[in-house]
C-alpha cells in the first residue's frame, strides 16, 4: 500500500487500531500445547504471536478475534492494559489476520472475552513477569523489590527503566512459548477492567477516517459487481456480454458456471455493467422449492430429519398419569441478519499470492476455503479481517470474499473491490432458520412439572467456512467445476445448533428433548445471532406462562419454583424488583406485562426480562413501551460497552418478535429491500432499563444473551394483555387481528 | 462530463457521467468515508448528507442534479482533533455498535438540530424515522442528539 492508497499509518492512527497490513511475510509461530492452558494459547503458544513492545513505546497486542461492531477490540485492550500495567493509550490491537495474529478460529457465540481475554490476560501477566524479572536482573535486586507503574520499574533505591528499555536490551527476551506460569492480577486490584471506557475506534468511526473494508482505497484499484441468478436453482443458460463489454469502464466480465461478475474502472460503471449483465443473461427456469410460508411449521416437520436425543433424564420411570398434560407447537420464522452495508471484500492476486481483506467472522477458516475453491495451498492465501457493518451472525461477509478473489483471479494485478448491492445481501445471504418448536408437559396437581416432552425442528444454523467434508461458500457452488456443500456438523451441547438451549433451566423430574437435524434445505441456511437459542427459548418461556396460567399460578412465581441456580432466581427477583412486578395482575386487553428467563447456551450468561406492551386492538399493531433486563455477565469487563451489547439484542429482538420474516413465494426470495423487510424504527424502539449483577465469578459473553429471553417476555406480554397467544413469529398486525377476532 | 461541486467548503473538479450517483463521487473521487452505500434506493440513510441545506440521499442524486447546491458531509462537520458537538456527543453516549449508520444518524440530527435546536425526544426520533440502525442504539442516539442540543446552548 503506497503512495495515493490510503497508508497504514492512516488507519492506524485515527482508529487507535492497527487494522490494515499489506506486506507482511507469513509466520508459523504457533506450536502445540498441552491441554491446561487457555483455550487460545493451546494451538498459539508463542508470546511474541500475540505481544510485541515496539519501538514507539507502544504496546501491540495481536488477537484473533475481530471487531464486529461489539467493541471486543477494546475490552481486550482493557485486560491487556490491566495485566501489563501501561496505559490504555499504549495499546494498539489487531484484529484477526491470517498473516501475523493467532489463530482464534471464529468470533462467535459471545465467546472472545472468555477466550482470547483470557489467553491475552496469561500472556500479559507472562510478559510483565519477564520484565520484572530482566529488570532485576539488571538493577541487581529482587524481583519483588520492584514496583511497576504504568509502563515504568522502578527500585525501592530509585533506579528506573521503562518497558521499552529493558526489552530492548534483548530481542530475544520476550519471544517463547508462554508458560503460562505468572499468576495475572487478583480482580481486587484491577484499575482499567471493570470500568466503562469508551470504545478506541469510534472516534474515528464517526469523523469519517477510513475505518471500514468499504473505505479501502488501493492504487490501481478497480470495482466489481455480481449478477446472480433469480432463484436458488437457476442455472446460466446463454450469455451475449458483447453489448457490456462495450461499456464505458468496463475491464471484465467474468463468468464461471453459473457465476458471474463484471469489474469496471469506476463504482457506478460497475453498477450500470452488471444491471446491463443481468438483462444479457438468460437463467433457466429451474427453482428449488419453497415452503409454503402459510404453513412453515408443517412444512418444516415435513422435510427429511435426523433426530437426536439431546437432553434426557427421569425416562426410566413410566411418565405420571394422575398429571394433567398440556401441549403447544410455536414457530418461528426465516430471518435475515438486515445488515445496514452490503457485504463486501477487496481482494489482489500479487505476485502468486491471494490477500483478501474481509468483514469475516473467521478468517483461518475463510482462508481454508478461499484456498480450495482458487486451488492454492493456505500458505499462499491470506485473509486480513477488515471492519464492515454489523453482521450478527453468518451474513454474505464469507460469500462475497470469495466473490472478489474470483474477479481478483481473472484481473490479475489489480486489486478489486466487490461489494454486494442490496437485493444480492437480502436474497441470497445465508438466514437464521425458519423453526418449529412443539412441547408437552405434565403438571401435578401441587402445581410442579413432573414430565416434559420437547422436539424442534430446524435446519442447521451453522454452515459456515472451514467446516469438514466441502466448501460453504456461495460462489463454489455455481462454478463449471462445482464444490459440495458441506455437510450438517454435530454441535454437541450445551452448545448446540438448532438445539441451542432446547434444554430447559428448570428442575424437570423427567424430561426428554429431540432435534430434528433437517437435512434437506430448500432455504439457505446459516448462523444467526443466538442460532437456535431464539427459537426454542421463545417456545420454552411462553410454554412456561401457559403451565403457570393452567396451575393457576404467577408466572414469576412459577419459574422460581422451578430453579434451584441461584444466579437464575437473582436476575428474575432484579428484573422483577425493578420493573415493580405485581404477582397477579390482570392485562386489560390493551396494556400487558411480561416475563422470561434464560441462561444462554446454558452456560453463559443469565438474562431475566420484563417487557411491557400496548396493543392497539383496532390495527393489530403491537407496541413496546418497556423493557426491563437484569443480566449476570460474571465480571464485568466494560459496564458500559456490555450495556451496549444487551441493549442491542432487546432492540433486536424486538424487532424479530413483531415484524421480521424473510418472504417468499413457492419459487424465489421475495423480501429484497427494506420494504420488503421491515425493521423496528427510532419511534418504535422501548426504553430500557438494564441492570447488571454485580459478580466476581469468570466472565461470561453479553454479545447474544439479552435477544432470546426479550421475544418470549414480549410474546408473555401480549398474551397477559389480550388473553389470547401468538404462538409463530413474527406477531405482525394481520396475525394480531387474527388473533384477536 | 466535467463538473464543479462545492464539498464542505472547497470547490472540486469531477469528470464522471452525469448520472452517476454523488455517493459514488463523494467516496471514490474525493476520498471522503462518511457517506456510505447501504441500499441505494434511498431507504437506509446510511449515505445521508447536507445538499443545499437539505438531508440528502446521495445515493439516488445524480451529480448533474446537484448543480451549485453546496455541499456537506460527515467529514464537514469536524474532526478527530475537533468534533462538531454531534460527533463529541455520539462518542460521549457511546452511541454507536458498528457506526456504519452512524454518518446518516449525525447528518440527520444537523439538520434537526439547525431548523429545531431544542428537540424534544419525541421529535429527535420523528427526524431519524428514515434512519436506520440494526445494532440496537437508538435510545443512545437520541441521547446523543438531545446531548448535542445541550452543548450548542
Amino acid at each position: 500500500m503506497t503512495e495515493k492508497g490510503l497508508s497504514r499509518r492512516r488507519f492506524t492512527q485515527s482508529l487507535g487500531i492497527v487494522v490494515a497490513s499489506f506486506a507482511l511475510a507469513p509466520r508459523a509461530a504457533f506450536n502445540q500445547a498441552p491441554g491446561t492452558l487457555p483455550f487460545s494459547l493451546r494451538n498459539n503458544r508463542r508470546l511474541e504471536g500475540w505481544i510485541r513492545l515496539e519501538p514507539d513505546e507502544t504496546v501491540t497486542i495481536f488477537t484473533g478475534k475481530a471487531e464486529l461492531g461489539q467493541g471486543i477490540l477494546t475490552a481486550l485492550a482493557q485486560i491487556a492494559a490491566e495485566e501489563l500495567d501501561v496505559g490504555l493509550e499504549k495499546i494498539r490491537i489487531v484484529g484477526a489476520d491470517t498473516s501475523r495474529g493467532p489463530d482464534e478460529q471464529y468470533t462467535f457465540g459471545s465467546q472472545s472475552v472468555e477466550q482470547s481475554g483470557s489467553a491475552i490476560r496469561a500472556a500479559s501477566a507472562e510478559v510483565r513477569g519477564i520484565l520484572l524479572a530482566a529488570a532485576a536482573r539488571r538493577f541487581g535486586v529482587r524481583p519483588e523489590d520492584l514496583q511497576i507503574r504504568v509502563g515504568i520499574i522502578a527500585s525501592l533505591d530509585g533506579k528506573r527503566a521503562t518497558f521499552w528499555e529493558v526489552a530492548s536490551a534483548d530481542p530475544s527476551l520476550l519471544t517463547g512459548d508462554i508458560a503460562a506460569a505468572a499468576a495475572p492480577k487478583k480482580p481486587s486490584d484491577y484499575s482499567f477492567v471493570g470500568k466503562s471506557v469508551n470504545r478506541i475506534d469510534l472516534p474515528g468511526k464517526l469523523t469519517g477516517a477510513p475505518s471500514y473494508v468499504q473505505d479501502m482505497r488501493l492504487p490501481g484499484m478497480i470495482f466489481a459487481r455480481v449478477v446472480r441468478p433469480p432463484r436458488y436453482g437457476a442455472k446460466l443458460v446463454s450469455l451475449d456480454e458483447t453489448a457490456v463489454r462495450s461499456l464505458p469502464g468496463v475491464v471484465a466480465v467474468v463468468r464461471d458456471g453459473n457465476f458471474l461478475a463484471v469489474a469496471a474502472k469506476r463504482e457506478e460503471q460497475a453498477i450500470a455493467a452488471r444491471n446491463a449483465l443481468a438483462s444479457a443473461v438468460h437463467w433457466s427456469d429451474d427453482a428449488v422449492p419453497l415452503p409454503d410460508i402459510a404453513d412453515l411449521r408443517g412444512e418444516l416437520q415435513r422435510l427429511r430429519a435426523e433426530t437426536i436425543v439431546v437432553g434426557a433424564s427421569g425416562q426410566s420411570e413410566p411418565a405420571p398419569d394422575q398429571a394433567k398434560r398440556v401441549s403447544a407447537e410455536y414457530g418461528r420464522s426465516y430471518l435475515s441478519h438486515g445488515s445496514i452495508g452490503p457485504s463486501c471484500a477487496v481482494a489482489w492476486l500479487k505476485d502468486g499470492r491471494m490477500t483478501v481483506w474481509s468483514h469475516t467472522q473467521g478468517a483461518f477458516p475463510l482462508r481454508g476455503d478461499l484456498a480450495k475453491v482458487l486451488g492454492m495451498p493456505n500458505a499462499q492465501v491470506d485473509v486480513v479481517h477488515m471492519p464492515g457493518a454489523g453482521c450478527y451472525g453468518h451474513n454474505g461477509a464469507d460469500d462475497v470474499a470469495l466473490d472478489a478473489a474470483l474477479v481478483a483471479r481473472a484481473v490479475t494485478g489489480a486489486p478489486v473491490k466487490l461489494q454486494w448491492m442490496r437485493d444480492d445481501e437480502f436474497a441470497w445471504a445465508p438466514f437464521g432458520p425458519g423453526m418449529a418448536m412443539r412441547v408437552e408437559a405434565a403438571l401435578a396437581s401441587d402445581g410442579k412439572i413432573v414430565d416434559w416432552s420437547y422436539d424442534v425442528w430446524s435446519n442447521s444454523h451453522a454452515m459456515r467456512p472451514g467446516q469438514a467434508g466441502g466448501v460453504n461458500l456461495l460462489a463454489a457452488w455455481d462454478l463449471s467445476t462445482p464444490f459440495a456443500k458441506s455437510p450438517a456438523p454435530h454441535i454437541p451441547q450445551p452448545f448446540g445448533d438448532g438445539d441451542r438451549n432446547a434444554v430447559p433451566p428448570y428442575e424437570l423430574p423427567r424430561k426428554e428433548i429431540r432435534n430434528h437435524l433437517l437435512l434437506d434445505a430448500p432455504v439457505r441456511n446459516g448462523s444467526f445471532r443466538t442460532l437456535g437459542s431464539h427459537g426454542n427459548i421463545f417456545a420454552i418461556e411462553s410454554f412456561m406462562d401457559e403451565l403457570a396460567d393452567v396451575a393457576g399460578s404467577d408466572p414469576l412465581a412459577f419459574r422460581l419454583a422451578h430453579l434451584r441456580d441461584p444466579r437464575a432466581r437473582a436476575v428474575l427477583q432484579a428484573a422483577a424488583d425493578k420493573a415493580g412486578w405485581t404477582p397477579g395482575k390482570k392485562g386489560d386487553g390493551r396494556l400487558g406485562r411480561g416475563i422470561a428467563y434464560c441462561r444462554y447456551k446454558s452456560i453463559g450468561m443469565y438474562a431475566a426480562v420484563m417487557v411491557d406492551v400496548e396493543v392497539d386492538r383496532k390495527t393489530g399493531a403491537v407496541k413496546v413501551p418497556r423493557v426491563v433486563m437484569a443480566a449476570d455477565i460474571g465480571r464485568v469487563v466494560n459496564p458500559d460497552g456490555a450495556k451496549n451489547q444487551l441493549e442491542g439484542g432487546i432492540v433486536q429482538a424486538v424487532s424479530l418478535t413483531l415484524m421480521e420474516q424473510v418472504a417468499f413465494d413457492r419459487r424465489e426470495i421475495t423480501s429484497r429491500d427494506w420494504s420488503g423487510y421491515p425493521i423496528l424504527r427510532f419511534p418504535e424502539v422501548p426504553s430500557i432499563e438494564i441492570i447488571l449483577m454485580d459478580r466476581n465469578d469468570p466472565s461470561l459473553g453479553a454479545g447474544e444473551g439479552s435477544l432470546p429471553p426479550t421475544s418470549a417476555a414480549l410474546a408473555n406480554a401480549f398474551a397477559h394483555a389480550t388473553g389470547r397467544r401468538m404462538r409463530a413469529l413474527p406477531m405482525t398486525p394481520k396475525r394480531v387481528k387474527a388473533s384477536l377476532s | 462530463m466535467a463538473y464543479r461541486i462545492t464539498v464542505n467548503g472547497e470547490s472540486h473538479a469531477v469528470t464522471a457521467a452525469p448520472e452517476t450517483p454523488l455517493l459514488y463521487v463523494l467516496r471514490n473521487d474525493l476520498e471522503l468515508n462518511g457517506p456510505k452505500f447501504g441500499c441505494g434506493l434511498g431507504q437506509c440513510g446510511a449515505c445521508a448528507a447536507i445538499v443545499g441545506g437539505k438531508l440528502t440521499r446521495t445515493c439516488l442524486i445524480t451529480l448533474e442534479d446537484v448543480g451549485d447546491d453546496k455541499i456537506t458531509t460527515l467529514e464537514g462537520l469536524g474532526t478527530l482533533q475537533k468534533p462538531h458537538p454531534l460527533q463529541r456527543s455520539f462518542i460521549d453516549e457511546q452511541a454507536a455498535q458498528c457506526g456504519y449508520c452512524s454518518n446518516g444518524m449525525i447528518m440527520a440530527a444537523k439538520v434537526l438540530l439547525d431548523r429545531n435546536p431544542n428537540p424534544s425526544d419525541e421529535e429527535i426520533k420523528n427526524a431519524l424515522e428514515d434512519q436506520l440502525c440494526r445494532c440496537g442504539v437508538h435510545n443512545r442516539v437520541v441521547r446523543a442528539v438531545r446531548r448535542a442540543a445541550e452543548l450548542a446552548k
